[in-house]
């Protein structure tokens, strides 16, 4: 035998011990760290940057130089670059683990995406630079719109709406534009929505003026083509209609309610939210579609960045082009030129969405994707991402509830009655996922089905993460079927916060920090 | 393809249990008609390496604001942003997480929102903020909508000398919602007087500060006179740096500020994404656009935060909520804390003073070039100049130089003669010594 | 005083004179959940029955309260703004709305009675 290693460090477990503390001094449990708001480290006159003061000068502010302190806290580079990464570590993300929000597309994010955005020639422009140097810029804006254009069959597109919201505003801009060069605008002032549809379309269409009329939905979750044509006729402006719908499922009858609103004289507005799920399969322009938003944060990999920035823009059909928003790109005479101003070029441009040229950021990720991807890829991810949505479909109906038949798009929708009787709601079956690693699904979206739960898997998991996600919901549902109500009622146990006095925050807003009146969080900071 | 996890043979089981033939039949709900058998007529699937080429093809047509003596504003600013934030802002579980409807997994999400909602409170002056909205001009759109809707008014005055690019997003909106609408004229000698303008009828004035001339302006007796016949101010901030320096918005009378946030922590980026900014005084806070995070208690009674008051949001409210808005520029906003918070009190205080002072030494510079004429008494780190030349040609000529020298005002106002000879010139904290020098002996010789 | 009488949308009125005292029903206020915020109308406005009279807010929804019956807004319980859990709490007492001059008393004869309108909720779970 050779030398024992009686004064190293013990390499047992320590499980027998049995100690299992709950409460720890700092309020941390292990790498969960509490952290405290910035203003609360503020180590006065410290600063993250090293800048010299300027020389000597005669200030020309006119009389308003600011008095007194900001209150900003002052701390060097280490500490706020541990503040930071401890605020990260409270967050899920795709990068960690599967996020089924249904509608709201957690795919991959390509990290070729943030390189590209950063090249100094995208990232260090600005957008009133001569355009003579920033040619390349302005290509790469047109490149994009030559492949948004081909990939939904349309004939134009307007750049600039900053996100999905932004782009229905812009396309509902341009149906009312169309409407008063045929001198209706006065008269054709309601606009049908079915119920199912995202809470933007009725705001959007409110927010310009127009009156919201509500289209049922069938029993099988489509478009009540009749309810829909009973309720066209010589007020209707349009119809705004999100396809595939807010349900997961392809609007079948799609082709003839864009014939029926144009018989009736009036636009087609598409959500175009759901493209991800027939992008190289179905172009929109095929299916009488004049107006229709693209969230390049969701069908096109740009990462959501905890909620941003997006970017929306919209296709418009031959009847809509012209009252396209400025700005444009046009290449002539072998060089690119953006329209800033009406008369610079033909057209009747509405006006203008937004301060220079869009999301340019944005749009070189989406192009970096796109050229990854090609047609080919492309049409490849969108079978990929309704495969998985009716693999889940699939398997779990039997123990989840399904209100249509499948075969789905790229989500699937449950609904709560395989939880009836059990005591366990749609939010706690929701909150119980998180204990198991898991985003939750969306929760009561859309309003069309009681306590919907809608997947949205994307094609960006592996068959293993989607069979374990499967065993997983199966096992929750089995648990709250067994009556094990505490798994749910009380969730999550185990993630960094638990549930959330959401009252409370809406009651007695406290929607900043003041000094003296937010309390610390833990122990260790009193 | 590198993106797609399923192998062909995953994909066969799937089919398999899912009981479908082929992928096909999932699209069976596709009209016949619309069904596409082949591919669209796009280049296939590529590699790291071509994309990269191709994209950096094109980037190297451009010329980048690092590389040449840079003095472009009028909206956005070019600053250095320190090392630090690029890195974190590209933490996975900043950049791939949504927007935080779980609270108890998005902490992160939801306390850095709320310490940017205090940042925004503290430097405009005012009581609230809110996370942010896509950016200055579209902020600037929504709270002439709210002033509308807390007055029950419908007509705004707009300062003529507001970014034109506001203005238009201004008149967007108020035509296609049927508001009234005053514009005055551009005043490019900073003089002008609004109160006139101001009436029963009116919900509020909206007035830039710095203006796009680069003036900076006393506000509060033009607030006064809006109160007095109880329409609101609302104070337009383009460059956000200037705060570190001027009396804030909130102490001239504001009630509402918005702002673009893009100088801090936000590149250039050809426009965007920028971080619009949005604060207004609490009692209006149940009408302002965009979201809301607030402080509250979990279950364990440890404090938390959470998106708050989103009756007012499109989600909840649908045709009634006070925006259509759903989106905020969440990362850029987390741009724009951490760089603020690597600052701190004492360097966003110097940064501007150094910004001053190289604008005041730039306007010397260029007031001293023959025949050129600096139009400001008070400026931050933006003024205008008058050349004997039209603005356009003199900038068109200092590219030939290696200087971008500004903005020519005729391209945010063509068709006005008044602009035709004007240059908005910006500098900054990158701007050297030898850069002004560079620009003052580019100009000489474009106007010899 | 009348007796209390409600609306198809879960509003009540109570008439005192030619005062109405309106709120929302017991019913509603345990569908809305917890009321965060209660936007009342101004002093003096006038409604006519079924005009939106005030709007009652949850955490996750908005509901407009519609006026039972037509009148002139003459009070409004301010202590909702501090207190707005009065309405979960005591939703046909210290929860009420808004106080109406009353200009038609027969409109009331539109309305259920107590027991008319406990059949009407039995009748809608």
């Amino acid at each position: 035998m050779s030398s024992m290693n009686a004064k190293g460090r013990p390499t047992g477990t320590g499980a027998e011990t049995g100690f299992a503390p709950h409460e720890t001094f700092t309020g941390n449990r292990g790498l969960v760290q509490e952290e405290p708001l910035i203003f609360e480290l503020d180590s006065p006159g410290a600063s993250g940057v090293d800048l010299d003061e300027p020389e000597e000068f005669a200030p020309r502010l006119g009389g308003v130089a600011r008095q007194g302190r900001i209150g900003l806290p002052g701390l060097s580079e280490p500490e706020v670059m541990r503040h930071y990464v401890r605020l990260s570590q409270k967050n899920y993300a795709i990068d960690s683990g599967l996020y089924p929000l249904g509608s709201c597309t957690m795919k991959h994010n390509p990290r070729l995406n943030e390189k590209m955005a950063r090249l100094p020639g995208f990232g260090d422009v600005h957008p009133l630079q001569p355009q003579q140097t920033v040619q390349g810029a302005l290509e790469l804006i047109d490149t994009l719109a030559h492949w948004l254009k081909e990939l939904t069959g349309m004939p134009a597109v307007a750049m600039s709406p900053k996100a999905g919201a932004h782009g229905e505003l812009c396309g509902m801009m341009a149906i009312d534009a169309a409407l008063r060069a045929r001198g209706e605008e006065g008269t054709r002032k309601r606009v049908l929505v079915p119920e199912s549809a995202h809470g933007t379309n009725p705001a959007t269409a409110a927010q310009i003026g127009f009156t919201v009329d509500s289209i049922p939905a069938t029993e099988d979750g489509h478009v009540d083509v009749k309810a829909f044509k009973a309720k066209l006729g010589p007020d209707v402006a349009a119809i705004m209609l999100t396809n595939p719908n807010t349900c997961g499922l392809f609007e079948r009858d799609i082709i003839e309610i864009a014939d029926a609103v144009h018989e009736a004289g009036g636009y087609f507005y598409c959500d175009g939210a759901n493209f991800n799920a027939i992008a190289g399969r179905v172009r929109p322009g095929d299916l009488g579609i004049d107006a229709m938003h693209i969230n390049l944060h969701k069908t096109f990999s740009t990462p959501h960045g905890g909620g941003g920035p997006g970017a929306g823009p919209v296709v418009f059909s031959q009847a809509l082009a012209p009252f396209a928003p400025l700005p444009w790109i046009v290449h002539e005479k072998g060089a690119y030129r953006a329209i800033e101003h009406e008369g610079e070029s033909t057209g009747q441009p509405f006006g203008r969405m937004t301060a220079f040229h869009g999301q340019m950021g944005m749009f070189v990720r989406a192009l970096a994707y796109m050229l990854s991807h090609g047609a080919d890829g492309i049409r490849q991810a969108s079978e990929d991402a309704v495969l998985s949505a009716n693999y889940i479909l699939a398997s779990l109906k039997d123990v989840m509830s399904a209100p249509y038949e499948g075969p789905c798009m790229h989500e699937a929708l449950f609904d709560d009655s395989f939880l009836k009787g059990t005591g366990v709601e749609t939010l706690d079956f929701a909150k119980a996922m998180i204990d198991e690693g898991y985003h939750p699904m969306t929760m009561y979206f859309p309003l069309v089905v009681h306590g919907a739960m809608l997947i949205e898997p994307t094609e960006s998991e592996s068959k293993d993460s989607l069979d374990l996600f499967i065993a997983t919901l199966r096992d929750l549902a089995e648990s709250a079927k067994r009556g094990e109500t505490e798994r749910f009622s009380g969730a999550p146990y185990l993630a960094p916060r638990r549930r959330l006095d959401e009252t409370l925050a809406a009651r007695k807003p406290i929607l900043r920090w003041q000094h003296g009146r937010n309390e610390p969080a833990s122990k260790a900071a009193e | 393809m590198r993106y797609l996890p399923l192998t062909t043979d995953d994909r066969a089981q799937m089919l398999a249990a899912i009981g479908a033939k082929s992928v096909d039949e999932l699209f069976k709900d596709v009209p016949e008609a619309a069904r596409l058998d082949g591919l669209i007529d796009l280049p296939r699937r590529q590699g790291e390496m071509e994309v990269e080429r191709q994209l950096a093809a094109m980037a190297g047509k451009n010329i980048p604001a690092g590389q040449v003596p840079f003095f472009v504003g009028a909206g956005a600013y070019k600053h250095h942003i320190p090392a630090t934030v690029d890195h974190l802002i590209q933490r996975s579980e900043f950049l791939t997480s949504y927007t935080p409807y779980q609270p108890e997994i998005t902490q992160g999400t939801l306390q850095y929102l709320f310490e940017f909602q205090t940042q925004v409170s503290m430097l405009t002056g005012m009581e609230v903020a809110n996370a942010s909205m896509y950016d200055g001009s579209t902020a600037c759109g929504e709270a002439v909508l709210m002033a509308h809707r807390v007055t029950k008014r419908k007509k705004a005055v707009l300062s003529g000398n507001l970014h034109p690019h506001y203005q238009d997003v201004v008149a967007n909106l108020s035509d296609f919602g049927s508001y009234k609408l005053v514009t005055e004229p551009p005043c490019p000698k900073g003089t002008e007087g609004l109160a006139g303008e101001i009436d029963e009828e009116t919900s509020c004035v909206v007035v830039q500060n710095p203006d796009i001339f680069g003036h900076v302006r006393d506000l509060s007796a033009l607030a006064e006179a809006a109160h007095a016949k109880g329409a609101l101010m609302i104070v337009v901030v383009p460059e956000i740096v200037s705060l570190g320096l001027i009396t804030p918005p909130g102490e001239m009378g504001a009630d509402i500020v918005v702002g673009e946030g893009q100088s801090l922590g936000n590149g250039l980026n050809f426009g965007g994404p920028y971080v619009g900014l949005f604060a207004a005084k609490q009692k209006f806070v149940r009408q302002m656009p965009g979201r809301l995070c607030g402080e509250t208690v979990d279950a364990e009674g440890k404090r938390g935060f959470v998106l708050t008051l989103s009756t007012r949001e499109q989600h909840i409210r649908r045709e009634k909520a006070t925006s259509n808005i759903c989106t905020n520029s969440g990362l850029c906003c987390l741009a724009f804390t951490i760089h603020l918070s690597l600052l701190g009190e004492e360097g966003y205080t110097r940064l501007a003073r150094i910004n001053h002072a190289n604008a005041v030494k730039l306007a010397d510079a260029l007031g001293a070039v023959p025949g050129v004429n600096v139009l400001n008494e008070a400026f931050f780190n933006e003024f205008t100049i008058e050349t004997p030349k039209p603005g356009a040609e003199v900038i068109d000529a200092l590219v030939e130089k290696g200087v971008l020298g500004g903005v020519p005002l005729s391209r945010l106002m063509p068709g006005n003669d008044e602009m035709k000879n004007l240059i908005a010139v910006a500098s900054t904290e990158v701007n050297s010594d030898q850069d002004r020098a560079a620009y003052a002996r580019a100009l000489k010789e474009v106007l010899a | 005083m009348s007796d209390i009488r409600f609306t198809k949308d879960h509003e009540w009125v109570l008439v005192d004179g030619d005062t109405a005292t309106i709120g929302i029903s017991d019913y509603a206020q345990e569908q809305l959940g917890d009321v965060v915020f209660v936007e009342l109308p101004d002093i003096g406005k006038t409604l006519e029955q079924g005009d939106e009279a005030a709007v009652v807010e949850s955490v996750k929804a908005a509901s407009e309260v519609y006026a039972p019956v037509s009148g002139e807004v003459i009070e409004v319980n301010e202590e909702l703004e501090a207190a707005p859990g009065r309405v979960n709490e005591d939703a046909t007492g210290e929860g009420w709305f808004v106080k109406l001059k009353l200009t038609d008393e027969d409109e009331l004869d539109d309305l259920m009675d107590e027991a008319a309108y406990a059949k009407y909720i039995k009748e809608l779970d």
